[in-house]
């Protein structure tokens, strides 16, 4: 008997997106029955390589090879027919339809090509929930009024009801609790074991080791190592594979610390929490000095951020500026305090895109150009003028919408903002996200020059070099709470990644 | 019955030949401008170019009637009430909101401002009835939206339905008279400014105190940003609650006046008054080139939007062609409005 050939091979597969190279070449392969575990830090390139899998994004090289015949992926359609089949980590299922019409969402079972064999879905759907060891959903509850677990559960019986042969989970674990946990693994283990294989995406290596079969490593859209063997590949290994990068990030210069350890604290967070989302969090910020807080997707690090801020209401602790408690869950309190915000979604959350540059800047500071709510637009213009100036804001030119501008300056756009404002406590949330690597090293001598003129700045990251290359005090965070605090120098990417994954407290 | 057929007869030919300046005006305006990156005022002159046009037909179709002065003043009168609601309803839409409630809103104040105790205070007494009632209509809109966090579209459907009752419950659907004179004297041509009907300079005053607002004042940029981007708005650090009450406050006040002025051009209050005005403020809006979506559009394209959709009514009633011809063609302006929208957006993206 001739050797079987992969289930799936992925070979020099590239996806450029307008100023990123998400996948520089990624070689993939995934035997029938295996779990085939997908590691990579933020950023490595493990959510496009699974939509390039899934038919959502087309890749712009490379070959694709499935059970020995070449194939392409052009639409999600034609990956289901393959029997390619994905559960996305934001669950993709509609709540207002009940169970049973999500699993058969788009392939209905039909009577004259249009006439929806209900009682068939229903039955169909209880079989497939009790294959998954969830006899007790409901195929008529309506999705919408199901525990996160129980969506996830929804979502497998989705994929299920296809003819699957090769199932891809995005960190299917990150939304359950320990013994949700091992009913899953039940499940991957009686997939695999009907010869279906799956390609798990976890950053708990526990899991990795405990399910696994097979390890491929994702770095800066490239596959550092394809087909380690899970079990027994040692941590360190996987660590060191993750780490490093081939870009070389320029930081500024730290200045003596000296300076700083008479001055009082502008910003103290005392024991504030808020449940389900970070434990209880004490913080002190110095004039001039940058803390980083680093962590994996959903270790609490842009909530922290935001309850700081009074966007999220805490359900316990404080936040005081200068020693003053600010009203909690206000941001007006807090902007009023003289804490500023970069949120993580530019776009969404701080910038008006078909406003001017001038409009974006002098937004939360319109007051001082006013009399009797009359605008003074001459004071307004130059006043934003001279803080986008300050920050070489291209092109130099106020009445731009901000829309056309680069990552980069709708970033400064938005630190433009908070310097006209003069505020005090500056919370960045990956500010380098979607800004172009050489655009990073100039936004980096930014922050810590606004830094060294007497700002304090909140960092959060998902790119650690960025968190030690900037900060000078560094939060280590794991599933929302802080397990390790240390200054800057005395860590490095190795070490905190050991200590965001295995979570080994040491503080 | 005969003579609607002649007329209409008649049309055909010369609507024919003024096609061709139909096409003409707005590509030529709409190629010098657009060079400036001034896409707002293209889609204005646009709109004139379209009234330019109108007119010309106007002009060619009923020469004597159209050109007539009394005639014009009739244009500018009738725009003149729907054009107020309309300064108010741009606000909110640009705000992000929609107010349906604006129809009633001004039935209710023009009934309540002409009860006969009302009119016992005179001129002042109904004038301030009238904006007072439509200040409180919006203070419940506004409660209801920005503090109770209702979606615009249903707070402002249920005001409509009782606001509408409560002006039923008031008049007992009877059509209540004014008898205070000096009411009714702004109506008389003996009040005309440099024959400049009275109502005509209120609306020119709503016009360009709506546009300062929005233009030249943190109100208005503030208006835009919550329109624009309300979450981006919330972390800048403004009241974007506060700021949504204040629109609907500013859309009823808005109906108050309206309501005076439909007061004074009828000579009493009635609760049918501003019959589906929700529906021709939001469309002179949009074809004026507001987003329907929020955080875009100008004060003059609404205005010049209410013009146009005037001037077209004049033109097919002084041509007998009935209201259901006019609606038919309502509804092919604003979908060819609409259309030249999103083309413009497109373009303005690439």
């Amino acid at each position: 008997m001739a050797p079987e050939p992969p289930l799936l091979t992925m070979s020099g597969i590239t996806k450029s997106f307008p100023g990123v190279r998400a996948l520089d070449g990624v070689d993939l392969e995934v035997l029938a029955g295996e779990v085939h575990c997908l590691l990579g830090q933020n950023g490595a390139g493990k959510s496009t390589l699974i939509k390039v899998l899934a038919g959502a994004h087309q890749p712009d090289d490379g070959a694709i090879t499935w059970r020995g015949e070449p194939v392409q992926l052009s639409s999600p359609i034609a990956a289901m027919r393959l029997g390619i089949a994905t559960i996305y980590q934001e669950l993709d299922l509609v709540e207002g339809l009940s169970v049973a019409e999500n699993v058969f969402l788009g392939h209905e079972p039909t009577s004259a090509g249009f006439v929806v064999r209900t009682r068939e879905a229903r039955t169909t759907a209880a079989a497939l929930l009790k294959r998954l060891g969830h006899p007790e959903i409901d195929p008529g509850r309506l999705v919408g009024d199901l525990s996160a677990a129980h969506q996830q559960i929804v979502s497998m019986a989705r994929a299920l009801s296809h003819d699957v042969r090769l199932i891809v989970m995005d960190e299917p674990s990150a939304a359950l609790d320990p013994d949700e946990v091992d009913n899953l693994f039940r499940i991957v283990d009686g997939l695999t074991a009907d010869g279906v294989a799956v390609v798990y995406i976890s950053h708990r290596l526990e899991e990795i080791r405990r399910i696994g079969d097979r390890v491929t490593v994702l770095k800066d859209g490239r596959a550092v190592a394809v087909g380690l063997p899970a079990h027994s590949t040692p941590t360190n290994d996987i660590v060191a594979m993750m780490t490093g990068r081939n870009v070389e990030f320029v930081f500024p210069e730290r200045p003596a610390a000296g300076a700083r350890a008479t001055a009082e604290p502008v910003l103290r967070v005392e024991g504030l929490c808020r449940k389900g989302e970070f434990e209880p969090v004490d913080l002190e910020l110095m004039p001039g000095e940058i803390v980083g807080l680093a962590g994996l997707v959903g270790s609490g690090r842009s909530e922290i951020l935001e309850t700081v801020y009074g966007a999220r209401k805490p359900t316990a602790g404080r936040v005081l500026v200068d020693g003053t408690p600010l009203r909690a869950g206000s941001v007006r309190a807090a902007v009023a305090a003289g804490i500023g915000l970069a949120p993580e979604e530019r776009k969404a959350q701080a910038l008006l895109l078909t406003e001017s540059v001038t409009r974006n800047v002098s937004i939360s500071t319109l007051s001082r150009f006013a009399r009797g709510g009359w605008l003074d637009r001459g004071a307004e213009r130059a006043a934003a003028r001279t803080a986008t100036r300050e920050l070489s804001l291209r092109p130099d030119n106020p009445d731009a919408a901000v829309r056309t501008l680069s990552g980069g300056n709708q970033q400064k756009a938005v630190l433009a903002r908070w310097l006209l404002r003069g505020c005090r406590v500056l919370l960045l949330d990956e500010p380098t996200r979607g800004v172009d690597v050489g655009a990073r090293a100039e936004l980096y001598a930014v922050i810590r020059r606004l830094a060294d003129e007497g700002l304090a700045v909140l960092l959060v990251s998902s790119e650690v070099p960025e968190v030690l290359g900037l900060a000078d005090r560094v939060l280590v965070l794991r599933e929302g709470r802080v397990v390790h605090t240390a200054d800057a120098r005395e860590l490095d990417e190795h070490r905190v990644l050991d200590l965001v994954m295995e979570g080994s407290p040491t503080s | 019955m005969t003579q609607p057929a002649p007329s209409a007869q008649h049309q055909g030919p010369e609507k024919g030949t003024a096609t061709g300046p139909v096409a003409a005006p707005p590509s030529k305006q709409g190629g010098g401008p657009r060079a400036f990156g001034l896409r707002a005022d293209v889609r204005n002159l646009s709109l004139l170019g379209v009234l330019a046009v109108l007119a010309v037909v106007g002009g060619i179709t009923e020469p004597d009637a159209f050109l007539d002065t009394g005639n014009l003043q009739l244009i500018l009168t009738q725009s003149s009430v729907i054009g107020v609601v309309t300064v108010g309803m741009t606000l909110v839409i640009i705000g992000g909101g929609i107010d349906l409630s604006v129809g009633a809103m001004v039935a209710l104040a023009s009934v309540w401002a002409t009860t006969l105790a009302t009119q016992d205070f005179g001129f002042a007494g109904i004038l301030f009835t009238a904006v007072i009632v439509g200040l409180a209509a919006g203070l419940v809109n506004g409660v209801l939206i920005a503090y109770g966090r209702m979606v615009p579209f249903i707070a402002t459907l249920a005001m409509l339905a009782s606001a509408r009752g409560l002006a039923l419950l008031i008049t007992d659907g009877k059509t209540q008279i004014v008898t205070v004179q000096s009411v009714l004297d702004l109506g008389l041509p003996d009040s005309y400014v440099l024959g400049i009907p009275p109502l005509v300079l209120g609306f020119a005053a709503v016009t360009v105190v709506g546009w300062l607002i929005l233009n030249r004042t943190t109100f208005g940029r503030r208006t835009v940003a919550i329109g624009g981007n309300a979450e981006a708005a919330r972390l800048a650090g403004i009241d974007v609650r506060r700021q949504r009450l204040y629109l609907y406050l500013l859309s009823g006040v808005c109906c108050g006046i309206a309501a005076f002025m439909l007061i004074i051009l009828s000579g009493s209050g009635q609760n049918t008054n501003g019959n589906l005005y929700e529906l021709d403020a939001i469309a002179a809006a949009i074809i004026g080139g507001t987003l329907l979506s929020g955080g875009r559009g100008t004060i003059v394209g609404s205005v010049l939007g209410v013009l146009v959709f005037t001037t077209i009514t004049n033109i097919f009633a002084l041509n007998n062609l009935q209201s259901d011809v006019q609606q038919i063609a309502k509804g092919a302006i604003i979908v060819a409005a609409v259309l030249v929208q999103h083309r413009t957006l497109r373009g303005g993206e690439t």
